[in-house]
C-alpha cells in the first residue's frame, strides 16, 4: 500500500515540474515581456531597463528559470499587481470561500445525482430514466453565468427569499477564525451568521452544481446499469436477499467506484465553474478574483493561481485514486 | 435499520427549522424607528472599485477619495450639493490682490480622530511634509495632485518635475494660517478643496515620517500605514475602523467629537461590487442600500421599483479626442471637421446617456463660468462629412479607434455602445475604423502617451474653475493630443495667472471659440452620472462633483 | 486524471475492434450505422445539428438584413430602457443599436459554427501530431521509444491538471481579445484529449489480431497505417469531435461573458450576443434569451449525436 503511495507521489513530480515550465515559458511569451508580469503596462522604458537589470531578466535563461523555481518553493508567487499583496496572501484569503462553495456544490450533486442515477437506472425506460438522461443532458450545455443570472432573477429578485450577492450580509459582525464562514458560525456559536453565510450559499451553490449533478447522475446510471447486468446481482436476488441489502451491498457499493473517481475529476470544472458563478453572485472567493485579474492583466496572480489550482487538482485526484484503490485492490498492481 | 438517507433528512429538517427561528427574530428588529436604526443598522454602500488608500494624499481615484471624504476634512470644500466653494475646516479665507497669499481663519474647536488638537501649526505640518518629500514620493503616480496644483517639491530630484510653486506656510496665530504660493495660479483656491489634501493628525505625520514607498518604479506600493486604518487620524465626521481586503470592505463608524453637525447613521461600510449588473441587483435583493453610476436603462425600473435615483447636476463632458501626432490625416483642420460632422451625437445623447443629457458644444459644461454660446458648432450631416473628406483627398480614410472595457465612467456610462455607434456613423462616411478594445488599466497609458488616433475619454471637474477642464488638457503640449498651437498654450497661460476672475471670464470665453476652431477633438456629451439608494434610506444631497456626504444620510 | 484518460482510452480501444459475432464478417461501420439510425437520440441530435449547420451555411442568403447595419437605430432607446420587439419587419425585433435580431441570430450561427469547428479542427491537429508521434514512438518498442511516449503523456496530463476555462483565459492572456484568440484558447483545451484518442488508438491497433496478421503475411507498414488505422480511427475521433464542437460552443460563450471574446460586436456572435444582452435582461429579456436558447439546443444537438454514435460503436459504453 505504502508502496502505491510512494508511486504515485513520485509520478507527480515530473507533471508539476512540467507545469512550472510551461508558467515560466508562459510568463516570458507574454507581450511586453516578464517585466509586465511585475509592473504592468504603466511603465516606462528606463523603469522597465532598471527592472531588467534589477531582476537580472538579462541572465540566460535557464538561470532565471532557476530562480523562478526556487521562489515557486518557497511558495513566493510575486504580488498582485492590483492589490499589491503577494499572490500567496489573496491565495489563503480566498481559497476557504471556493472551497465552501464547492463542497456545497458537490454536496448539492451527489444527494441529488447518486439517488436520481440510481433510480434512473432501476426503472430503466421509464419516466424517471427519460428525464434524468434528458435533464443532465441539458444541465451541461447551459452556459452556468447565464443559469447563475436567471437563479438571481428569480429567487432574489422577484422572490426575494434568497441573498444575490457576497457570502455574508453587509455588517452582520461575525468572527470569523477559519475562513469558512458557515463552520465559524457553528464554532463560535453565532448560529445566526452560521445560517446567514448558509443562505448566501444556496444560489451559488445551485449553479455551480448544475454540470456535476448531471455529470454523476448519469455516471451513476451508467455504473448501476452496468453492474445490474453482473452475475453477482442475480446471483444475490436469487438467494432471495431483500432488495434493500441488494442494492446496499451489492449494486451501491460497486458502482460507487467509477463515480467516486469522477469527483475527483471534477474538481477541474468546479474550479472553472466558480470564476463564472463567484462573479455572477459577487461571491468573494478565487473564482472571482481570477475574473478581476482577468480584467486588470493581473499577470502574477493569473500565475500563481492557475499553478495552485493545478497542484490541488492533481492532489485531489491522487487521494481519490488512493481511496479507489483501498476498495479495489486490482488498481494498485496497475 | 435507518438508512443514512433519512438521517440526513432528519438534520436538514431541523436546520431548517432553526433558520426560521432566526429569521423571525432577525425580522423584528427592522421594525424599529429611524433613529434606533441609525444606531444598530448599518448602511452598505456599493462601490464599483476598491479604495487604494486610506492616506488620500497618493490616490487619484474617485474610489479612494469617496472612502476618504468621510474620514478628513480640508481647508475649503463645495457646498452639499453644489460647485461652490465654502469653507472647511477654514471658516473664512481671502486672497490677496495677486492671488499670491492665502490667508485662512481656522475653526476652533476642532479634534482629530487620535485626540490631537486641530490648529494652524498642523495644517502647515501637513503642507509643509507634502512640499518635502523626497525620493520616490516625488514620483507622479504617488504625489499626482500635489504636483498638479502646486507644482513641485523644496527640493526636485528629477528635471522632468515642474518647478515649486509652494513656498511656505505660517501658523500666525493658534488659528489663522497663511499660505504663499510664488505665482497665482487659477487652480486657487479651488486645489485646496481637493480630497488629495485632507488633513491628517500631525501625530500621525511624525509617526510616519520615516515610511516608505515600496516596489518598484511604476508599480509602487503605498506605505503600509496608508492601508491601516488604525494608523491613520483624520477630522471628519467618521472616522475607519475596518479594512477587510479579502471581503473587499471598508467600515466606518461615527466619530463623536466631530467638530460638526454629527453623522446621522452609525456605521457605513463601503463594499466593492465590480460588476454593474451584481451592483443593481444586489440593491434590489436588499443586500446594499446605495451604489453609484447608475446604468442609465436601470434608472426608470429602479423608480418604478420604489427605489430612489436622485439627479445630480451635469459637471463632466466626455469627448472623441483626434490625436494628431498618429495619423497624419488627423493634423488636416478639414479632415477633423469632416468627422465632426459625421457623428450623430444627438442620437447618443437621446438613446444611450440618462435624461438629463445634453450635447456638448464645447469642452465644458455650461454650469461653468466661462462657457461660451460663440463657438462653432458642428452639425450632423454625414453627406457633407463624406464630401469634406472626398475634398480634403482622404476618401477612403483608415484609421484606429480605442475605447475602453470593463468599466464606467461618470461621463460615459456604456462605452461600448457608445463606440459603436460612432464607428457606425464614421464608417458610413466612408471611413475604416481599425477598433481596439483596452482595459482601464491599460487604456489610459495607452491614450496618454499617444498610442491611439482616435479614442474616447472625458473629464469629471475637481472644482469649480473652467482651468480645470481647458488646462488639463490644452496648457501645454500633451502627447494624448499630440498638437502644438502656441496661441493657445499662451492663452491657457496667461488666463492660468489672472487673478481678476472677471477677466477670466472673457478670456474663459475667447479661448472656448479657439480651441472649438482647432477643434482638437469633438465633444460630445455632458451627462449626470446616476446614483441609487433604497426607499428606507434618507440619502446624502447628491453632488454633481459626485462628492457625496455619507454623514448627511439617516434612515427613515 | 485516470478515469478521465480511461474513457478516452477505452474509446480508442475500439479502433481495434473488428465487428460482428465472431471478430469476423460485417464491419464495425456498418453494425454502428444501424444501430444509430434506430436510436431516438441520434435522430434528435442530427435534426438539430443538420438544421444548424444548414443555417450557418446558407445564412447570408436568408438573413433580410444586414446584421452589422444600425438602420433603426433612433427608435431603440437603452436608456430608457424602451426596445422594439418582434413585429412585421424585423421577426425577433431590434437589438440595443436598432439592428436586426433575427439576421444577427442567423450570421451568429456561422461564428458559432466556425469558432466550433476551428477551435476543434485545431486541438485535433495538434493533438494529433503529439498523440501520432507518441503512439508511434511506444509501437516502436524499445526505451527511448517508451520515454518519448511517457514524456509526452506527461504534458498532455500537466494540460488536463488545468482546468479548460483557466487554460483559456492564460491564452487569451497572451493574445489579447479577438475571434482568433477564442479559437486558440478553446482549440489548446481540447488538445490532451486528442492526443490521448489518438495515442491510444495507435497502441491498440498495433496489437490488436489483425494488423499483426497483416504484418504476418508482409503487408508494408505504410499501407497498414493508410489502409487499416487511420481509417479505424476515425470513428473514434469523430465522436470526440462532436462532443468537442459542443463544448467549444459553450466555452466561447463563456470567454465572452469573462471579457475575452471578439470585442469587435458588430459581427454577430451568440457568445457575445449573450454576454452583452444580460445587462437588458429586465427590459428586453428576448435579446438574452435568443442567443441562450439558440447556444443550449446547437450544444445540446452535438452532444446528443456524440453521445449516440458512441453508444452505437459499443453499446457496453452506453453512458
Amino acid at each position: 500500500m505504502l508502496r502505491f503511495v510512494v508511486r504515485r507521489l513520485l509520478q507527480l513530480v515530473p507533471t508539476l515540474l512540467g507545469l512550472s515550465v510551461l508558467l515560466f515559458l508562459w510568463v516570458h511569451a507574454l507581450p511586453g515581456g516578464p517585466e509586465y508580469s511585475l509592473l504592468g503596462e504603466d511603465a516606462t522604458t528606463e523603469q522597465r531597463e532598471q527592472l531588467r537589470q534589477s531582476l537580472g531578466l538579462n541572465d540566460p535563461i535557464w538561470i532565471q528559470y532557476g530562480r523562478f523555481m526556487g521562489k515557486l518553493l518557497q511558495l513566493d508567487f510575486g504580488t498582485s499587481l492590483a492589490t499589491g499583496q503577494p499572490v500567496m496572501t489573496e491565495f489563503l484569503n480566498r481559497f476557504p470561500a471556493t472551497a465552501e462553495l464547492a463542497v456545497t456544490a458537490m454536496l448539492i450533486a451527489t444527494v441529488v445525482g447518486i439517488p436520481l442515477g440510481y433510480f434512473a437506472a432501476r426503472y430503466r425506460g421509464r419516466l424517471i430514466d427519460t428525464s434524468a438522461v434528458a435533464g443532465s443532458l441539458i444541465g451541461i450545455c447551459i452556459p452556468v453565468f447565464f443559469l447563475g443570472f436567471i437563479f438571481k432573477v428569480v429567487f432574489a429578485q422577484h422572490l426575494g427569499i434568497l441573498p444575490s450577492a457576497f457570502r455574508q450580509t453587509a455588517g452582520l459582525d461575525a468572527t470569523h477564525p477559519t475562513g469558512f464562514f458557515v463552520l465559524d458560525g457553528l464554532l463560535t456559536g453565532e448560529f445566526d451568521a452560521a445560517w446567514d453565510a448558509f443562505l448566501h450559499l444556496v444560489l451559488p451553490g445551485l449553479t455551480l452544481a448544475s454540470i456535476p449533478l448531471a455529470i454523476i447522475t448519469r455516471m451513476t446510471r451508467a455504473s448501476v446499469l452496468e453492474v445490474l447486468g453482473e452475475d453477482y446481482v442475480r446471483t444475490a436476488e436469487s438467494k432471495g436477499l431483500q432488495q434493500r441489502v441488494v442494492r446496499g451491498r451489492h449494486i451501491l457499493r460497486n458502482a460507487m467506484l467509477p463515480v467516486v473517481t469522477a469527483m475527483g475529476l471534477l474538481t477541474g470544472s468546479l474550479f472553472a465553474g466558480a470564476v463564472l458563478t463567484e462573479s455572477v453572485f459577487a461571491f468573494q472567493g478565487m473564482g472571482s478574483f481570477v475574473y478581476q485579474a482577468t480584467q486588470t492583466r493581473d499577470y502574477p496572480v493569473l500565475m500563481g493561481f492557475i499553478m495552485l489550482i493545478a497542484v490541488i487538482y492533481v492532489l485531489v485526484n491522487l487521494l481519490v485514486d488512493i481511496s479507489y484503490s483501498l476498495f479495489d485492490p486490482r488498481v494498485r498492481v496497475r | 435499520m435507518r438508512t443514512k438517507r433519512s438521517h440526513a433528512m432528519r438534520g436538514l429538517a431541523v436546520l431548517a427549522a432553526a433558520g426560521v427561528l432566526a429569521t423571525a427574530c432577525a425580522s423584528e428588529r427592522d421594525s424599529s424607528s429611524g433613529e434606533e436604526l441609525n444606531e444598530t443598522k448599518p448602511f452598505v454602500f456599493a462601490a464599483p472599485g476598491d479604495a487604494r488608500s486610506l492616506d488620500p494624499f497618493y490616490a487619484t481615484d474617485g474610489e479612494t477619495f469617496r472612502v476618504t471624504r468621510q474620514i478628513y476634512n480640508t481647508l475649503l470644500k463645495h457646498e452639499s450639493g453644489g460647485s461652490e466653494i465654502v469653507g472647511d475646516l477654514a471658516s473664512s479665507w481671502e486672497q490677496n490682490d495677486e492671488g499670491t497669499v492665502w490667508t485662512f481663519d481656522l475653526e476652533q474647536d476642532v479634534t482629530f480622530h487620535d485626540g490631537e488638537k486641530f490648529n494652524a501649526e498642523a495644517v502647515c505640518a501637513n503642507y509643509d511634509h507634502w512640499f518635502n518629500l523626497k525620493g520616490d514620493f516625488q514620483d507622479s503616480n504617488v504625489s499626482y495632485y500635489w504636483q498638479k496644483i502646486f507644482g513641485g517639491f523644496a527640493e526636485n530630484e528629477n528635471d522632468d518635475l515642474p518647478p515649486a510653486n509652494y513656498k511656505s506656510c505660517t501658523a500666525e496665530e493658534e488659528f489663522k494660517a497663511v499660505i504663499e504660493v510664488d505665482k497665482y495660479s487659477a487652480n486657487l483656491p479651488g486645489g485646496f478643496s481637493m480630497a488629495a489634501f485632507g488633513i491628517m493628525s500631525p501625530k500621525v505625520l511624525a509617526a510616519q515620517a520615516d515610511s516608505e514607498v515600496t516596489g518598484e518604479p511604476g508599480a509602487f506600493e503605498f506605505p503600509a500605514y496608508s492601508q491601516d486604518p488604525a494608523a491613520v487620524a483624520g477630522t471628519g465626521p467618521y472616522r475607519a475602523v475596518g479594512w477587510d481586503k479579502a471581503s473587499q470592505e471598508i467600515k466606518l463608524e461615527r466619530f463623536d467629537e466631530f467638530w460638526g453637525e454629527a453623522a446621522g447613521i452609525k456605521t457605513i461600510i463601503i463594499k466593492t461590487i465590480s460588476d454593474e449588473n451584481a451592483r443593481k441587483q444586489a440593491l434590489e435583493a436588499g443586500d446594499i442600500h446605495g451604489y453609484d453610476l447608475v446604468a442609465p436603462a436601470d434608472v426608470a425600473p429602479l423608480q418604478e421599483a420604489g427605489f430612489q435615483v436622485p439627479e445630480r447636476g451635469v459637471f463632466n463632458v466626455l469627448y472623441l479626442a483626434y490625436q494628431q501626432e498618429g495619423n497624419e490625416a488627423l493634423e488636416d483642420l478639414a479632415v477633423r471637421q469632416a468627422l465632426s460632422h459625421a457623428v450623430d451625437r444627438q442620437r447618443i445623447v437621446d438613446t444611450i446617456l440618462p435624461e438629463g443629457s445634453e450635447v456638448a458644444t464645447q469642452f465644458m459644461p455650461d454650469t461653468l463660468t466661462g462657457w461660451s454660446p460663440d463657438v462653432t458648432e458642428y452639425e450632423y450631416d454625414p453627406e457633407k462629412a463624406k464630401d469634406m473628406l472626398a475634398d480634403a483627398g482622404v476618401a477612403d480614410l483608415e484609421i484606429d479607434f480605442c475605447y475602453p472595457t470593463e468599466v464606467t465612467r461618470p461621463y460615459m456610462p456604456a462605452p461600448r455602445d457608445i463606440f459603436d455607434i460612432i464607428k457606425a456613423d464614421l464608417e458610413a462616411a466612408g471611413v475604416t475604423i481599425n477598433e481596439e478594445a483596452l482595459p482601464w488599466g491599460d487604456y489610459i497609458p495607452k491614450t496618454d502617451s499617444g498610442g491611439c488616433s482616435l479614442y474616447l475619454l472625458g473629464w469629471t471637474g475637481d472644482f469649480n474653475e473652467a482651468y480645470n477642464f481647458l488646462g488639463t488638457w490644452f496648457g501645454h503640449y500633451d502627447s494624448g493630443w499630440g498638437f502644438r498651437n502656441d496661441d493657445i498654450f499662451d492663452g491657457l497661460d496667461a488666463v492660468a495667472n489672472e487673478p481678476d476672475p472677471a477677466k477670466r471670464e472673457t478670456m474663459y470665453q475667447e479661448l472656448n471659440v479657439e480651441i472649438m476652431d482647432f477643434l482638437p477633438g469633438l465633444p460630445i456629451s455632458h451627462s449626470p452620472p446616476s446614483i441609487a439608494f433604497s426607499a428606507d434610506v434618507n440619502p446624502p444631497t447628491v453632488s454633481p462633483l459626485t462628492q457625496e456626504d455619507f454623514s448627511e444620510a439617516t434612515w427613515k | 486524471m485516470s478515469t478521465k484518460t480511461d474513457k478516452i482510452d477505452r474509446l480508442a480501444e475500439l479502433t481495434a475492434k473488428r465487428g460482428g459475432r465472431d471478430g469476423h464478417g460485417a464491419s464495425l461501420w456498418r453494425e454502428a450505422f444501424g444501430r444509430l439510425r434506430r436510436s431516438p437520440m441520434a435522430m434528435a441530435g442530427t435534426v438539430i445539428v443538420g438544421a444548424f449547420v444548414i443555417i450557418a451555411i446558407i445564412g447570408p442568403w436568408i438573413a433580410p438584413y444586414d446584421p452589422t447595419a444600425q438602420a433603426w437605430g433612433n427608435e431603440v432607446f437603452p436608456n430608457r430602457n424602451m426596445f422594439v420587439g418582434p413585429r412585421g419587419e424585423n421577426w425577433f425585433g431590434l437589438d440595443h443599436l436598432g439592428r436586426d435580431q433575427f439576421s444577427r441570430m442567423v450570421i451568429g450561427a456561422r461564428q458559432s459554427l466556425l469558432v466550433g469547428v476551428v477551435a476543434t479542427l485545431l486541438g485535433f491537429a495538434a493533438g494529433a501530431i503529439l498523440g501520432g508521434i507518441a503512439g508511434a514512438a511506444a509501437g516502436l518498442g524499445k526505451s527511448w521509444g517508451r520515454r518519448i511516449d511517457t514524456i509526452l503523456m506527461r504534458f498532455t496530463d500537466m494540460m488536463l491538471a488545468i482546468p479548460a476555462l483557466l487554460l483559456a483565459v492564460s491564452v487569451a492572456a497572451l493574445m489579447g481579445q479577438s475571434l482568433a484568440t477564442v479559437m486558440i484558447a478553446v482549440g489548446v483545451a481540447q488538445v490532451p484529449i486528442f492526443a490521448r484518442l489518438l495515442r491510444g488508438s495507435m497502441l491498440a491497433q498495433a496489437h490488436s489480431d489483425y494488423v499483426l496478421a497483416a504484418k504476418a503475411t508482409g503487408i508494408k507498414r505504410k499501407r497498414i497505417v493508410l489502409a487499416h488505422i487511420l481509417p479505424n480511427s476515425v470513428g473514434p475521433v469523430l465522436v470526440q469531435a462532436t462532443l468537442t464542437l459542443a463544448t467549444a460552443i459553450i466555452e466561447a460563450a463563456a470567454l465572452s461573458y469573462l471579457g475575452l471574446g471578439s470585442p469587435d460586436q458588430s459581427i454577430p456572435e451568440w457568445g457575445t450576443m449573450l454576454a452583452d444582452a444580460q445587462r437588458f435582461l429586465s427590459g428586453a429579456p428576448q435579446l438574452a434569451i435568443y442567443p441562450a436558447i439558440a447556444i443550449i439546443i446547437t450544444a445540446l444537438g452535438f452532444t446528443l449525436l456524440g453521445e449516440a454514435m458512441r453508444e452505437s460503436l459499443d453499446p457496453k459504453l452506453r453512458k
